[in-house]
């Protein structure tokens, strides 16, 4: 009964999934029902919040059982309406630009929208002159509330960006060719020349991880306490930053990276390669969980949608693709004049183009394929680097040669962001306990997979397929595996010599004579000869050609 | 052009000069990636913290006896009141609050076999002890200067085994070479009831279905009597001895015995030809067997050394306490609270135990009381997973308990398939299979 009732209770969130209506319900399509809700609105509400498919209680033969999942049903249903009631609470509107007559969205240069907006929106658009250390490299924090900047000629700087406070500012004198937050604004890594480093809120260095050698780009999964760097090797390497860790490191086998971009849904990492292939990785599987060729060319740009429904990726033959990442299957293809450097998307689903000088902003162009973008800048005589949405308000971060620009973008945040999961309004005290508790539900690295939510779930391969996939683990030899010897006794070489034994043997007993003397020298000896330290007998000091002279008793 | 952009204030969500802040919550869940990893890893963390807090062993009750304790009674009127007597004649009356012995008698001169409390409405409470040295004697409990002087006595003609007060009467059975009624007032058994039994191990009255008695002899039976009628009921004969037997608190139809047999058996008075569960794990007889005043739980305690503590509609135990210095355990009770056990050992020690291991009974904040329902909802939820069910089942057991169970493992592998061997080679239908749960009836009439 039990683990029936486990397969169903941890049914996947599938929120895009239309649900039947039950057979039952339908009947009575017009009336309403659970606490006033038309069966219209109870499906939406099952659309958005609910878990997978509703189960056929009623084949169930298991009066127990099937009590047992009516229960678990209802409650499910019930969140489901509750969570769609509690939207009422929500308190903020998405933004939105409209064209009115013969305007047009894209038309609108951020000086006629820092006008319309009001002034504290209007601060949040400025930019950034430095021209000497740029281009630059440039991350928010989760919570939208701190940038940290990377000039390619060394300089580092971390601020809170939106009162214009700086916490620290480095010049490091060496090439600097990503930069990224860690869990929250107190740690962060740049990649380095050579190395990459950790320094933390103060900028002091913390750690020089050596492991990771001239690394092109990062991404930190924040729910593993994860960094996965891949540099110019084609190593991709994953470093737990907690317990310092290297969880894995793989060799991607295609030469340099292009681009990198994590998937937030389920911690997958895409990496673009040179020769326009996209390959899916996580710390389980020494090879690509998914390879795909997405471009003709060097895939300049990465990117993926919140959801992990989506992934954009740019080109340098100037096309620019968008494909689904669950079915691996292109959607439409967009062309770019120059070929993008340059991609991200919006948590509300806008699409930030980068390329050459210019940052293109478009509105619902993953699913249907538009004809305009929403908003467009030029960013005049200076190549676009990084572009980057903030978290939870309607900016888009531009890193480019010339420094850092901060462009309104309305309607590209989340407007109603959760406090229990990220506060972009925490105190120092939140922040502390926020940190201690995500570190307490710190996800293992072997719960990275493509499917999420496949923890829970029944496994339903059949047993040959699970045979089968065992007997590859073993072959491969995983840690556990190891631990339980499936792999065979490690015969241990030199544990059997005379000397070893006759030690064993009569080293024990407390009866010290020449011979005992003699054999404990030689031990002696024989540890430093291994641990490679000089001998230290007067015979081997002297040489071949001398001691022959030694007296017999002489050290 | 029509403009909206976000445009909070921070002063809405964190106001200055405040430590409180608003929190709102978006339950999108997009923006809750991995909620199934991350609760599966609070309910692992959970199941690790449980374990962590296990601490069952609270105290003994004062200096315990100097002999074994063979009896125990909970006064049912009372959190804190119970009885102990020893093999030395002494009974002792506790206090659990403070864990303090109230009065200490020298009752008998043999074993105190038997101890009951009456629980007789307007009439304030007294203790029966019966002994080897064929009296029952009636105590206050509460007199604490009454010395070793008892408010009755009662001579029989043999030793006692044990004693059981009627719910509601002023009547009481003892169980010896035959069940006695007695009555309070008078000094002679009333009348006796035998179904050819020589001794009587132990008797029990139904504390709802008030006039109905069980009973468990030497010679294997469990025996049903019925003062009404003054005549057994029902008798079954086991495979091995019943030692102790437990009316359900909540459900008067079932009870609950200990046997010989290492197992405790759940019983239904109206249909004996099976038992409704049995509770296996000891590796030693069971001694004794107490139901929680829920009825949902039981615990036994066995010559093992160890006490068991089964959830009443599974067949294997959910905890098993120990100490180094426990010896065979000959009474259990679970106090009437259902929040704490006793036991009393051949040692002479009264132990207090919580029922619940790593259960704590201070008084919880809300934010506490919050988490712990929530780490027990998470708990039931994963509960199957392997590493989980790995942690949450993992007990240390002495070494030779757990030997023990390992050869009681291989031998009835072995019996079952010396069994599976002879049904191969007989005739077809001629060895039925037993259910195990009929397995150890012999007889029924």
């Amino acid at each position: 009964m039990s683990t029936q009732q486990l397969a169903e209770t941890s049914a996947p969130a599938q929120t895009n999934k239309a649900l039947a209506a039950p057979t039952s319900k339908s009947k009575r399509s017009n009336s309403k029902n659970d606490n006033g809700r038309t069966p219209e609105e109870l499906q939406a509400a099952l659309a958005e919040y609910g878990r997978g498919d509703q189960i056929a209680v009623k084949n169930i033969k298991d009066k127990k059982l099937r009590g047992n999942l009516k229960k678990l049903e209802y409650r499910y249903k019930a969140a489901a309406t509750n969570a769609k009631d509690a939207e009422m609470l929500m308190e903020e509107q998405q933004g939105y630009v409209e064209a009115e007559g013969m305007e047009r969205t894209y038309k609108f240069s951020q000086k006629d929208l820092v006008q319309a907006v009001d002034v504290s929106t209007a601060q949040k658009g400025f930019d950034l002159k430095l021209p000497l250390f740029g281009p630059y490299a440039m991350d928010y924090t989760r919570n939208g509330r701190y940038l940290l900047l990377g000039g390619l000629k060394g300089h580092v700087a971390a601020f809170d960006w939106r009162e214009g406070k700086i916490g620290t500012e480095l010049q490091l004198k060496e090439t600097v060719r990503d930069v990224k937050w860690l869990h929250n604004e107190q740690f962060f890594a740049v990649a380095q020349k050579k190395y990459t480093y950790i320094y933390d809120h103060a900028g002091v260095e913390i750690h020089c991880l050596k492991s990771h050698v001239e690394v092109t780009n990062m991404e930190f999964l924040p729910y593993h306490f994860i960094l996965a760097t891949v540099g110019m090797s084609g190593w991709l390497k994953y470093q737990d930053t907690t317990t310092g860790a290297l969880i894995a490191e793989f060799r991607t086998r295609l030469g340099a990276p292009s681009s990198m971009a994590m998937n937030q849904r389920n911690a997958i990492i895409n990496i673009g390669h040179a020769n326009g292939s996209v390959t899916l990785w996580s710390p389980n599987m020494n090879t690509p969980l998914v390879k795909m060729l997405t471009n003709r060319g060097p895939v300049r740009a990465l990117a993926i949608d919140r959801g992990g429904h989506y992934m954009v990726t740019a080109g340098a033959d100037a096309r620019m693709n968008i494909f689904d990442i669950r079915t691996y299957k292109e959607v439409h293809s967009y062309f770019t004049p120059t070929p993008a450097s340059s991609l991200h998307i919006s948590e509300t689903g806008l699409l930030g183009v980068g390329w050459g000088p210019h940052v293109t902003v478009w509105k619902d162009a993953l699913k249907i394929k538009q004809n305009s973008p929403y908003l467009t800048h030029l960013q005049e005589g200076s190549a676009i680097n990084r572009v980057r949405f903030c978290p939870f308000d309607d900016v888009l971060g531009v890193g480019h040669a010339d420094g850092f620009s901060s462009l309104i973008v309305p309607g590209s945040g989340e407007p109603n962001f959760d406090s229990l999961e990220i506060n972009p309004y925490e105190t120092k005290k939140q922040r502390q306990e926020g940190e201690i508790k995500a570190l307490l539900n710190k996800l293992k690295p072997e719960m990275i997979s493509l499917d999420p939510d496949f923890i829970g779930r029944i496994d339903n391969a059949s047993h040959d397929v699970r045979k089968k996939e065992h007997e590859e683990n073993v072959k491969g030899g995983s840690a556990a595996d190891k631990k339980m010897g499936v792999e065979g006794k490690r015969k241990q070489r030199g544990k059997n010599s005379a000397l070893r034994r006759y030690l064993r043997k009569k080293g024990e007993k407390n009866i010290i004579d020449e011979k005992r003397l003699k054999f404990e020298e030689m031990r002696k000896e024989r540890e430093k000869r291994q641990q490679g330290l000089p001998s230290t007998s007067k015979a081997e000091e002297l040489g071949p050609a001398l001691s022959r002279f030694l007296q017999p008793g002489a050290k | 052009m029509k403009v909206k952009a976000l445009s909070r204030s921070a002063a809405t969500y964190a106001p200055p000069g405040s430590t409180s802040t608003v929190q709102p919550r978006n339950l999108n869940p997009e923006l809750h990636p991995f909620e199934k990893a991350r609760e599966y890893t609070r309910a692992l963390n959970a199941t690790k913290l449980e374990r962590m807090f296990a601490a069952p062993f609270l105290a003994q009750l004062g200096d315990g006896h100097i002999d074994g304790v063979y009896a125990l009674a909970k006064d049912p009127r009372s959190l804190s009141r119970v009885a102990s007597g020893s093999g030395d004649g002494e009974v002792k009356i506790w206090d659990l609050a403070d864990r303090s012995q109230l009065r200490s008698v020298k009752a008998h001169d043999g074993i105190v076999k038997g101890l009951c409390f009456t629980n007789l409405a307007g009439e304030s409470q007294r203790l029966l002890s019966c002994a080897s040295d064929r009296t029952v004697k009636l105590w206050d409990p509460y007199a604490t200067d009454a010395g070793n002087v008892p408010v009755a006595t009662y001579l029989g003609a043999g030793a006692f085994n044990g004693v059981t007060h009627h719910r509601t009467e002023s009547t009481f059975a003892t169980a010896g070479s035959t069940i006695e009624i007695w009555d309070a007032t008078r000094s002679k058994p009333v009348s006796s009831m035998n179904w050819g039994v020589d001794t009587i191990n132990t008797v029990k009255f139904n504390q709802s279905e008030t006039s109905v008695l069980a009973s468990a002899g030497t010679d294997r039976t469990l025996i049903f009597y019925d003062l009404r009628t003054q005549s057994p009921v029902a008798k079954v004969v086991t495979a091995l001895r019943t030692n102790a037997i437990c009316w359900n608190p909540m459900e008067p139809f079932n009870l609950a015995t200990g046997s010989e047999d290492h197992n405790a058996y759940v019983w239904d008075m109206r249909k004996l030809g099976r038992a409704l569960n049995i509770l296996k794990d000891h590796v030693a007889a069971v001694m004794d067997v107490d139901y929680s005043p829920t009825g949902e739980e039981l615990v036994t305690g066995s010559y093992d050394r160890t006490i068991r503590i089964f959830k009443t509609r599974e067949g294997h135990s959910r905890d098993i306490y120990h100490t180094k210095r426990m010896q065979r355990v000959f009474s259990v009770a679970f106090t009437t609270d259902t929040r704490y056990i006793l036991s009393g050992s051949d040692d002479g020690n009264i132990r207090l135990w919580r029922a619940e291991a790593s259960a704590r009974s201070h008084v919880r904040s809300a934010k506490e009381r919050v988490k712990l329902e929530y780490d027990a909802a998470l708990k039931e939820r994963y509960k199957h997973m392997p590493e989980i069910r790995r942690i949450a089942r993992h007990r240390h057991v002495p070494k030779t308990i757990k030997k023990a169970g390992e050869i009681k493992k291989v031998e009835e592998a072995s019996i079952k398939r010396r069994e599976e061997n002879e049904r191969r080679h007989s005739k077809k239908g001629k060895m039925r299979r037993v259910p195990a749960r009929e397995a150890m009836i012999i007889a029924k009439e």
